[in-house]
């Protein structure tokens, strides 16, 4: 296979699994601190419409970007309301935050329908842009790839490497105790649904302004799903998580290439493909019974009330 | 979904009120419902379908009221939303998908005094119509653009599913493309989604990475579209005119126009000369069209492409007339014999210059 061929490979490998980073690894933060956020897809959803419309008002990416945060924040917070000082289900609750951001989405996508964008550039970077195969196949992408990987960095440093990252960790193994020791379950609890509903608002903008710079309803068509699979199947781990998001992405990719080659394997299983071997390699180096107990927030969607 | 059911819910108490009020309402309007199954903001089959009900209302304005529910799942979904349309009041019914299509013939005999049209289906009854268009006419039409505008003779096709309507329509554009250039090939990539952005997108990245340069999809979002501009490819809309997302990239888009076919079937009712049929109408009847062409299209080519179209319409040329060869070289349709409707209707198999087997 020629370099340019195997780079324009690796490059669309590295779009499609970006998404699912971003929302997966928020979820992961607000799965550690023991809350269940099914509502993943709804605020990806708000994300990228948010993105897209400040994005075309403005003429200004960035902006977008900003107001995907702020909007899968602000989801977020509603998820955080409900559940956390109004005790609601979790399971529910994040469900219903789905069905209701692919409502909203759509509402205020109206009328950006049908409108073309043009997405996020790659940015050069001086000399590392200009190496040869190994330029071209690391340092040629938009902004945000970069941003999904400092994020992952970034959560497990802080996750196992800081004190607050150990607060939020007991929060979500033991709300009882970490409340007796005197740690805020519920602001604790706040800030990582909020910083869930900002990767997810992230994830959505990276749709519409990179993926695929447009706007349609339901343009997700799944993928927050997939992130909250993802989160599972990682063993809360953020190295396995952008792991298994590069392993789905690069399988997604890998089928549709085998099938232009016309090898007989058929279509349906192929697309079946990516679910499979993430699942099945996730699953296989995480077999350990004993540690993914270790690994799960044993207060993994559980309300929590200070009285109790 | 969420806004579906919300419609629908608030589709009750409008009824229910309406219901209250009827009596007084001397001359009613003919009342039209549809029942969509994707969003009207799709851009693609829904939106299309929209605009038929659109010109309904602006053809014959005071003498109907249409409504519509959007984003309505295929199964026992459809069966409720289709029974509330019939049981407020609307005496002419549109159900847009093919999976509609037992639930409404289930309504249908539950209310035979309303007539019931069924978009891609097979299956009638007294009070149901079944209509399609001939998609592949246009597609063949495509496939002369395709064979004159390629260089790497080879050409990227996007598929849904594995149905017949694709097939055929793969089958049809194939048989343009070798009849003008017959060192072209098609490159098939199926995608098992009919609206996924994402997926379409990367499915025409992989196709333009092995050596495609122009891409046609039978899938209903623009993305592929966007992807051929960016990456300086050709490439063919589908059901609407995708020239915004790829203004260099669009040769032409083959488009669905339900307009002629709803006010015609609309204005039947009002008259009382509705009767059951099966419509598969294409270019002759209108049901169909091509998008303008794009500018660098040779004016020889685009001759040639009109010259088709111009012999679709008038009937002396069809696309699947023989000699057809299938995959293996053999050739299946002699010169001089045409592949009767029944057998295009149930197409499973591939001609010559397709690549790859087809997924059972």
């Amino acid at each position: 296979m020629e370099s340019t061929t195997f780079i324009a490979i690796f490059a669309t490998i590295v779009t499609a699994s970006t998404p699912l980073l971003f929302a997966a690894i928020g979820e992961l933060v607000v799965e550690k601190s023991g809350v269940l956020n099914l509502g993943v897809e709804g605020m990806m959803l708000v994300g990228a419409v948010s993105a897209f419309a400040v994005s075309t008002g403005t003429g200004s990416p960035y902006l977008g970007i900003v107001a995907a945060i702020g909007a899968g924040g602000v989801m977020a917070l509603l998820f955080g309301i409900l559940t956390l000082t109004l005790l609601a289900n979790q399971v529910a609750t994040g469900l219903a935050l789905t069905l209701f951001g692919v409502g909203l989405s759509a509402l205020i996508g109206q009328g950006y329908v049908g409108t073309p964008a043009t997405g996020l550039a790659g940015i050069q970077i001086p000399w590392l842009s200009d190496i040869p195969v190994l330029g071209g196949l690391l340092f040629q992408y938009d902004i945000m790839v970069y941003m999904s990987l400092a994020l992952t960095a970034a959560v497990s440093w802080f996750l196992f490497r800081t004190r607050p990252g150990l607060i939020l960790r007991a929060v979500g193994e033991s709300h009882d105790s970490a409340h007796a020791i005197g740690y805020g379950v519920i602001p604790i609890r706040y800030m990582a649904v909020i910083f869930g509903g900002m990767t997810s608002g992230l994830a959505g903008a990276y749709l519409t302004l990179a993926y695929t710079p447009l706007w349609t309803e339901n343009m997700t068509a799944g993928r927050g799903w997939i992130a909250l699979a993802l989160v599972v199947f990682s063993t809360w781990k953020p190295g396995r998580l952008l792991f298994g998001a590069y392993l789905f992405g690069a399988v997604t990719i890998g089928q549709l290439h085998i099938q232009g080659l016309g090898v007989a394997i058929p279509s349906q299983f192929l697309s079946m493909l990516p679910y499979l071997a993430t699942v099945i390699v996730l699953v296989l180096i995480s077999r350990d019974q004993l540690r993914i107990r270790l690994n799960a927030p044993a207060c993994l969607g559980k309300v929590f009330h200070p009285s109790a | 979904m969420g806004k579906g059911m919300l419609k629908t819910l608030l589709g009750g108490v409008i009824a229910a009120t309406a219901m209250l009020a009827a009596p007084a309402m001397a001359e009613e309007p003919l009342k039209i419902g549809f029942v969509y199954v994707g969003p009207v903001g799709d851009m693609g089959w829904t939106y299309q379908h929209d605009q038929g009900r659109k010109a309904i209302e602006k053809a014959l304005g005071d003498k109907v009221k249409t409504t519509y529910v959007e984003s309505v799942k295929e199964g026992a979904d459809a069966e409720r939303v289709i029974r509330q349309l019939a049981a407020s009041g609307n005496k002419l019914i549109f159900t847009t998908s093919f999976g509609f299509m037992n639930p409404t013939l289930k309504v249908a005999k539950r209310f035979p005094n309303v007539k019931f049209e069924h978009a891609t289906g097979y299956k009638r009854a007294k009070n149901v119509s079944t209509y399609a268009a001939r998609f592949y006419e246009g597609r063949y039409v495509a496939g002369i653009l395709a064979g004159r505008m390629t260089k790497s003779n080879v050409i990227g096709y996007i598929g849904s599913f594995p149905i017949p309507e694709v097939i055929r329509g793969i089958n049809s554009f194939t048989l343009a493309l070798r009849k003008v250039n017959p060192k072209a090939v098609v490159k098939v990539v199926w995608v098992n989604s009919w609206f996924d952005p994402g997926k379409e997108g990367d499915a025409a990245k992989a196709l333009i990475d092995q050596g495609a340069d122009v891409i046609m999809q039978h899938t209903d979002s623009p993305a592929p579209m966007q992807i051929a501009q960016e990456r300086g490819v050709y490439a063919v809309g589908q059901a609407s005119d995708m020239s915004r997302f790829g203004p260099d990239a669009q040769l032409t888009a083959i488009l669905d126009v339900w307009d002629g076919y709803y006010v015609q079937r609309a204005k039947a009712v009002l008259d009382g000369t509705w009767k059951s049929e099966d419509t598969w109408g294409g270019l002759a009847a209108g049901m169909l069209a091509l998008a303008p062409y794009n500018k660098a299209i040779p004016a020889d080519v685009v001759a040639e492409a009109e010259a088709a179209r111009k012999a679709i319409i008038a009937g002396t040329l069809h696309p699947f007339q023989g000699p057809i060869r299938d995959q293996s070289g053999k050739e299946v349709v002699p010169a001089g014999k045409t592949i009767p409707d029944g057998e295009l209707l149930g197409m499973n198999w591939y001609v010559e210059g397709v690549q790859g087997e087809i997924p059972q």
